[in-house]
């Protein structure tokens, strides 16, 4: 029992990784309907901004939970304008075009960044700092064997606190109206006199923020941060965000919750049902081709019908 | 009907004259005449990317599909055929050798297992084909990539065909071949190239051609003239994968060694980037983005010691900056050859001639909207 | 039909135009000029920090027998080319060496897919080849003009198998290896035969893949079944986050690796809860032997990071070539094969190395103990006899 509890804790865990990241894939879709393949590398580069930010301010010889703050909210702030930026410049001046080419434009723009890193940085994983110092302390002990660390927690609570945060935004304020406005019919929102290249810009940089929230929460549980970190990461995000039904936020979280939850079953209980754990990659997928034949639209989704 | 069956013979006959054109001049092949080792590697190398950026040109570049999984289909036709090569070919090679004599057998197995390849491709691009086809567009971009990621792990978890540390030959229980024969040679690859276009040529110039470009143009008017696109999708999807398989069997006979480190994400990917460079919807566009793409990063090599580490920056930033200015492909939808020339040195212009004599009708319809600016679609 | 036939023909002069250069020899023997030696390996894909360790090895034991007058008068020039990470890229820039840069000598991979194949290619122009860090047995198997300088993964898996067995009297393993890497898969399977050769028992067997975020579950399954001992075979970045978790979930057992491990990075990524685990290495980076010291002086002046074993590595496989061509006294490949092979003693970083009949390093293997960011000796274990001919793809 212990056991399975533990797993669930770790399931939940990564998942809520998963979700944040999710998010972001599924706002862009939602207003564009564009797959932001660039999203995961967003993930690194906010893990990677965390890292330089820490370096810079001094902050990683002053573990606190101010100094995770300061790093959190600034990392988030630098992906935003990244996220902003690539949109300005890479998608939107292709926009009007198929897509296809968007598509194939995100990708371009995934692997300039990936590359860039490689030929900067190089590829060797660096240490990110342990700011909650829950690297070198044992976790809180629930029952038996369960137990929960620090890191999971705050990862937990932060990820929990901005999905809310971000339902607050879409629901409660006049630019979440906008941005569902936008969401619902580009050219009818323009008509209505909202400035939909703006409201893009912000989708961007919301999600992006998310994502770099996700990485630099991540690296306090999972220290070892590179340039291709976001690759893996960011196709499973993805996938949680077409289980849950992509364009839906709630589906989102869902889904990235599943998808965590599934990949640390097949691990633990996988060999009992004839799935061995080194199958465990593969997981993710499997279920997004379930989830494609069985019902496209995804778990919260709602049927879209195309028009003429 | 009988225009059909001539192909079919046609292709045979090709097929045949390969084999014995190849019989007659050995395994070194066209490499007897003295071509250095490093050309005639990029040579055969150039051969395999035109297969694989000919054959997705149909599904992406005339269907308007988008798949990012062909290295997948690649990989299960590499692997497929290099198997039957490996444990299932001694007996009826030496059979055959005793009837035919040694370099025809061989011919004979390897056009044996290069079909078994593009049967096992085929089938997989019908399993992957027809729940994803029924959908939106970009659900198909998604599901290959999925499918691509599964079949390699799929791979890793076989130890028959060596598992991580790659497939060379045969693998304890020791039956079957030491090492995987290299059968494939620039005749055959080159062979199959020619191949691979004319197909592809003959299609898209066919009713089955037009009716993949209106899917493009536009589904569902395409639809409401009476085509059953979901059809005619895994149609073209499945004879896509095939080739795909085909240039797998190529390689794995070429290289003699198999990993899936060759056949992940990033190869898709440059597969996409030659057809988009060369253009999408054109299949000397193709051609040339193949050759373009293997050549290029070798010629990369050259550059001094800062620049070199950055040869992949330059190559994505390359891509983005040919989407920027030439969404449709340095090609478009365009078929370069003499006639091209001409017409380009009488209008410079360069309007678009419309029932121009000796233009085939599907060529001129082939212009994709990519560069129009198309209405994001009301929801 | 017209426009197809021209492209062809457009394709046909192309490909014309390239068979228009020369075929030559194959070899650059006797002359004055500088020693050609290609390097080749990752520098820009997912493992090039590998690769990027091992240059630097190579490199600076290039320029140390340079500095100090070449190999008989000759200088040595090392022409580096990149495979990022790709076997069919490795095979391509390997033809490139030999035929259009004229190599008297290669030295690479670190992963053995990437090895094996290249050395085709190496065996077939019968050009020496020195692999600085490939273990795979089947590396060396490809041909005679194929060698390695460091352990397989039969011997090292042994090792740790016999020390976790006779030292630290373990019974029940957990294993928990890379199920990307042949390195880690190799490690795993030769652990897993000569433990249980030894009456021990195999508890649990879980696997991950580089890039992986979180361990726990695996990590959980292998609590579940209470090992004395888990083996970890894998690379370090992996490594610093796994020994952290085994901690985070109160597992006691000790971490066990191999060389994969040794990385200066690993201490920042794994911190203290790495205290009390143990690899199996070639050498030791706190060995106070001066030879070795030197080498991590030296290193940590030039690139300002101190080496891991792959540096270490790549520098013994250029100081074993250059002790080839010394002794052989010309760059002409038959008699370097054969100098190579007779390698025999050789005081390199890594251990006394001497080539076994299998083209393999015959040296002992230490076993360190990780304490307080710091590799501490432990014991040495050396290998029996002649290493039984392991023949595997796997």
């Amino acid at each position: 029992m212990d056991t399975f509890v533990q797993q669930l804790i770790n399931g939940l865990n990564i998942g809520a990784i998963y979700a944040l990241i999710a998010l972001g894939y599924t706002m862009v879709y939602g207003i564009l309907r564009l797959i932001n393949f660039a999203h995961g590398d967003v993930y690194m580069v906010g893990a990677f901004a965390g890292y330089f930010l820490a370096l810079s301010l001094g902050l990683a010889a002053a573990p606190s939970f101010l100094s995770l703050g300061i790093v959190l909210v600034g990392s988030m702030l630098i992906a935003a304008v990244v996220g902003v930026i690539i949109e300005r410049f890479a998608y939107r001046p292709v926009r009007k075009y198929s897509r296809m080419t968007t598509l194939i434009m995100a990708i371009g723009v995934s692997l300039l960044i990936e590359n860039l890193f490689v030929a900067q940085i190089g590829a060797a994983p660096r240490a990110f700092p342990d700011f909650l110092g829950s690297q070198s302390q044992l976790p809180y002990r629930l029952f038996g064997n369960a137990a929960i660390s620090k890191a999971q927690i705050v990862i937990f609570l932060v990820s929990v606190a901005l999905m809310v945060l971000l339902q607050w935004i879409v629901y409660k304020t006049k630019v979440g109206t906008a941005m569902r406005a936008v969401s619902f019919n580009l050219n009818s929102a323009k008509l209505m006199g909202i400035n939909t290249d703006a409201i893009i810009s912000l989708t961007f940089g919301i999600g992006s923020a998310l994502a770099a929230a996700g990485g630099v929460l991540t690296a306090q549980y999972n220290p070892n941060i590179d340039p291709l970190m976001g690759i893996l990461t960011g196709l499973k995000a993805f996938v949680a965000a077409v289980l849950g039904g992509i364009g839906n936020i709630p589906g989102a979280v869902l889904g990235g919750l599943l998808i965590g939850a599934a990949e640390t079953f097949v691990v633990g209980y996988g060999h009992h049902i004839g799935i061995a754990s080194t199958y465990r990659d593969a997981v993710a997928f499997a279920i997004l081709i379930l989830v494609l034949l069985i019902r496209p639209s995804g778990l919260l989704g709602s049927t879209v019908q195309e028009k003429v | 009907m009988p225009t059909f069956i001539k192909r079919i013979l046609g292709l045979v006959i090709v097929v045949f004259l390969l084999v014995a054109v190849n019989a007659w001049m050995g395994r070194e092949g066209l490499f007897g005449f003295g071509l250095p080792y490093y050309y005639a590697e990029i040579l055969n190398l150039t051969g395999i990317s035109i297969i694989l950026a000919v054959s997705l040109n149909l599904i992406t570049g005339f269907t308007g599909q988008f798949s990012i999984g062909h290295a997948g289909f690649m990989a299960v036709g590499a692997y497929a055929s290099v198997f039957m090569t490996v444990y299932y070919s001694d007996s009826a090679e030496q059979w055959l050798t005793s009837l035919l004599g040694a370099t025809l057998a061989q011919s004979l197995v390897f056009l044996g297992v290069i079909i078994v390849g593009a049967l096992v491709a085929a089938l997989a691009g019908l399993v992957v084909g027809i729940p994803s086809l029924r959908l939106r567009g970009d659900y198909l971009a998604i599901v290959t990539l999925g499918f691509a990621e599964i079949i390699r792990i799929v791979i890793l978890n076989i130890d028959r065909v060596g598992g991580a540390t790659g497939f060379r030959g045969r693998v304890p229980p020791w039956d079957g071949r030491l090492i995987i024969p290299a059968y494939a040679n620039f005749i055959w690859i080159g062979g199959f190239a020619i191949i691979t276009i004319v197909v592809v040529y003959n299609i898209v110039n066919s009713d089955v051609g037009r009716a993949l470009i209106s899917i493009r143009e536009d589904e569902l008017a395409s639809e409401a003239m009476g085509v059953n696109t979901t059809r005619y999708k895994v149609i073209a999807f499945v004879i896509s994968s095939s080739f795909a398989g085909i240039a797998g069997a190529l390689f794995g006979h070429f290289r003699q060694f198999l990993h899936t480190n060759d056949f992940q994400f990033i190869r898709s990917i440059e597969i996409i980037i030659m057809i988009v460079l060369g253009g999408m919807g054109s299949i000397t566009g193709a051609v040339l983005g193949a050759i373009v793409i293997t050549i290029l990063p070798e010629l990369l090599r050259k550059l001094p010691g800062d620049l070199y580490g950055y040869r992949l920056v330059i190559y994505s930033a390359l891509l983005i900056l040919i989407m920027l200015t030439r969404p449709q492909g340095v090609m478009g939808a365009k078929e370069f050859g003499i006639s091209w020339l001409k017409r380009a040195q009488r209008r410079p212009e360069g309007d678009k001639p419309i029932g121009e004599k000796g233009v085939p009708i599907a060529q001129q319809s082939t212009s994709p909207n990519l560069d129009q600016p198309k209405e994001i679609e009301h929801r | 039909m017209k426009r197809t036939l021209l492209a062809l023909l457009l394709i046909t002069t192309l490909f014309v135009s390239f068979a228009c250069e020369r075929r030559g020899g194959v070899t650059n023997g006797g002359g004055s000029g500088p020693i050609l030696v290609g390097y080749y390996g990752d520098l820009s894909g997912r493992t090039s920090s590998f690769g990027q360790s091992t240059k630097n090895g190579v490199e600076m034991a290039a320029d140390e027998i340079n500095k100090a007058g070449g190999i008989d008068g000759r200088q040595i020039q090392i022409i580096t080319e990149d495979d990022q990470g790709e076997p069919n890229k490795a095979a391509t820039v390997v033809t490139k060496l030999i035929n259009q840069d004229r190599v008297a000598a290669l030295l690479g991979e670190v992963a053995s897919s990437n090895s094996l194949a290249a050395a085709p290619k190496a065996q077939e122009a019968k050009v020496p080849m020195i692999s600085p860090s490939s273990t795979n047995p089947a590396v060396t198997q490809v041909g005679d003009y194929i060698f390695r300088v460091c352990f397989i993964d039969p011997f090292q898996g042994e090792v740790m198998a016999k020390f976790s067995a006779n030292n630290l009297k373990a019974k029940r393993a957990a294993i928990l290896y890379d199920f990307n890497s042949d390195y880690s898969r190799g490690l795993y399977q030769f652990f897993k035969r000569s433990f249980e050769s030894q009456g021990g028992q195999i508890v649990s067997e879980q696997s991950y893949t580089q890039g992986d975020r979180d361990f726990s579950g695996q990590l959980t399954a292998i609590r579940a079944a209470n090992p004395d001992v888990i083996y970890v075979p894998g690379y370090y970045g992996e490594i610093g986050v796994i020994s952290n978790q085994t901690k985070q979930l109160g597992i006691k057992a000790p971490l066990l690796g191999g060389d994969g491990w040794d990385a200066p990075q690993l201490w920042d990524l794994g911190g203290a809860s790495l205290n009390g685990n143990y690899i199996s290495n070639h050498y030791s980076v706190d060995d106070p032997s001066p030879a070795i010291q030197k080498f991590v002086a030296d290193y940590k002046a030039r690139y300002n990071i101190l080496p891991d074993a792959l540096a270490a590595l790549g520098y013994d496989s250029m100081k074993v070539l250059a002790d080839a061509i010394k002794r052989a006294g010309t760059t002409e490949n038959v008699k370097l094969r054969d100098a190579i092979a007779q390698t025999k003693n050789f005081p390199g970083v890594t251990g006394q190395i001497t080539i076994d009949k299998d083209r393999n390093a015959v040296k002992p293997a230490v076993v360190l103990k990780l304490q307080n960011s710091k590799f501490v000796y432990e014991t040495t274990i050396s290998p029996e006899g002649s290493s039984e001919p392991v023949a595997t793809n796997n």
